[in-house]
């Protein structure tokens, strides 16, 4: 195996300290390795999904969605036309990484093409801060991709410590693990070091933790595409949290460990069978009812994964 | 672990169960049908029933009986696109009995022949074709996989696996259902290499054998 594994954030650390990397340096050596392939392989191929990142955007912000439920389509759109117009209350990077979360993540829930990150049901948010930033700050192509990879390592250490299904521990593991991933790449893009990008997907997922999974009639729609907005959002603030060195104390490994307990916890119908929490809101049933969804306790063998 | 699996895959909303699981039963079906189908009876279990236009499990069902990939785009209009490629489908409920809520029955219908598939979408993108016709199997589709039919009578599964072993493709799993012994019998044999282009031509050429089907992993 590589010099380069890792299977905690202590241990890719460690690496990017003796190393003298980036999270994303360390990602990038270790897919190398991985793959048996050179840096600019590996670069290219994640600089494809990015293409798909920035496509499902413009489908997002563009064109007229709609889910085959009804229910979602077009916030994504009325985020970017008040910002356009000046009306957004969040400062210019957040206005536009909401306004691109929530098209992306309506781009999937009306069956479009995206990339998981680390979900479908969670796709919007690293591409909306990625795309965000680059749009706000002038970066180039090349510091999105390593925010990718810096993404990546958050995720690849959340997924061997944690299952990252809604289903199994809740949305916190989807939406909330997204968050985190998004958080580390802002810092990676920006020039924060290795540590600092750990302490702000610490913070993301500190500030998500215990988020539970209820999709309205088990559909990957309400609230999921609002938490991608919402969860866009709380990437760039936990970013900036970090940034200004504010002590996280909790290291990232124990926060997922934690995660992991507090999921485990969640009763089934948090977790995903669309039988509680705003699933099961008097006004949720109706809508179920509406599209012809008899009764979600059925849905409970039927995880979205969402 | 691999970075690409967090990023990724690339895929058609809005979860991997809903769409990628239900294109992937498609093109199973499709596969064990040997050509493409001009009709499509799909009768769904259950739930699965009850849930299936919402999350628009309908439109990639039949994405997956047209031969779409998990990442094509046209998925999402597949129930327009399928009259104009000469498919017909209809959509039923059955109670399939105690299967998986996730369970479908397709009975599909090309110029050559006809065939009745049941499978379930087992979360995440994961799938299982539970019967052909009247033989319960277990058909994963993540490995090249051949179904073969034949009157059960000793020396053919033998016969097989010389045959395999001959152009160096190890046997990953192999089970065998028959309705009766010494009735029909249909073999089902998972391999850890691709299957290679004389194969399938040259199993059609062992003595009985009724019908060999290659399906290739989805
Ligand atoms: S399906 Fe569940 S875990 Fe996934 S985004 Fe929706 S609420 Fe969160």
């Amino acid at each position: 195996m590589t010099r380069y594994n890792f299977q905690s954030m202590a241990e890719l650390l460690r690496i990017a300290a003796d190393e003298g990397l980036t999270l994303a340096g360390v990602v990038l050596r270790y897919q190398e390795d991985l793959e048996g392939k050179s840096r600019e392989e590996v670069r290219r191929a994640m600089g494809e999904r990015l293409a798909i990142m920035r496509a499902a955007a413009r489908k997002g912000l563009h064109e007229d969605l709609s889910s085959p439920s009804g229910l979602v389509g077009g916030g994504g759109k009325l985020l970017e036309e008040r910002r356009l117009a000046g009306q957004s209350l969040c400062a210019t990077t957040t206005a536009r990484a909401i306004a691109l979360a929530m098209a992306i993540a309506e781009v999937n829930a009306s069956m479009g093409r995206v990339v998981a990150a680390p979900t479908a049901g969670s796709c919007g948010i690293l591409p909306g801060v990625l795309l965000a930033l680059e749009a706000e700050k002038g970066l180039e192509e090349d510091l999105l991709i390593d925010g990718l990879f810096a993404a990546a390592g958050i995720g690849m250490v959340a997924a061997g410590q944690a299952s990252l299904s809604g289903a199994a521990l809740g949305c916190q593991a989807e939406i909330g693990v997204a968050a985190a991933m998004a958080a580390a790449a802002a810092v990676e893009m920006t020039g924060g070091d290795a540590v600092q990008a750990a302490n702000a997907a610490g913070v993301a997922l500190q500030g998500l933790m215990g988020l539970v999974c209820d999709p309205v009639g088990g559909l990957v729609e309400i609230p999921c595409v609002i938490r991608n907005a919402t969860g866009a959002a709380h990437a760039l603030v936990a970013a900036d949290i970090a940034l200004a060195g504010v002590q996280c104390y909790i290291p990232f490994d124990e926060i997922v460990a934690a995660m992991v307990q507090v999921g485990r916890a969640l009763p089934p119908e948090l977790r995903e069978t669309g039988a509680g929490g705003i699933a099961a809101c008097p006004t949720a049933r109706k809508l179920a009812r509406q599209m012809g969804i008899r009764d979600t306790h059925t849905h409970g063998a039927a995880p979205a994964e969402g | 672990m691999d970075a690409f699996q967090i990023i990724g895959p690339v895929m058609i909303g809005p979860s991997s169960s809903h769409t990628a699981g239900a294109v992937r039963i498609g093109r199973l079906a499709r596969a064990i049908l040997g050509e493409q189908p001009v009709r499509a009876e799909i009768l769904l279990h259950g739930s699965f029933a009850c849930t299936v236009r919402g999350h628009g499990t309908d439109r990639a069902l039949v994405a997956g009986l047209l031969g779409f990939d998990v990442a094509d785009e046209r998925v999402r209009e597949a129930l327009e696109l399928a009259p104009r490629e000469g498919l017909e489908v209809t959509f039923g409920e059955k109670d399939l009995g105690d299967v998986h809520p996730n369970s479908v029955q397709l009975n599909l219908e090309g110029r050559e022949g006809k065939v009745r598939v049941e499978a379930s979408s087992l979360g995440g993108a994961q799938v299982v074709i539970k019967k052909i016709d009247a033989f319960e199997v277990e058909i994963y589709g993540d490995l090249p996989t051949l179904v073969a039919a034949y009157p059960d009578r000793p020396g053919v599964i033998a016969a097989v696996a010389a045959l395999l072993a001959g152009v160096g493709v190890n046997i990953a799993g192999m089970r065998v259902s028959r309705r009766e012994a010494g009735e029909q019998a249909l073999m089902v044999v998972e391999t850890d290499q691709a299957i290679p282009p004389g194969l399938v031509p040259a199993m059609r050429a062992l003595p009985m054998m009724e019908r060999v089907i290659q399906i290739d992993p989805v």
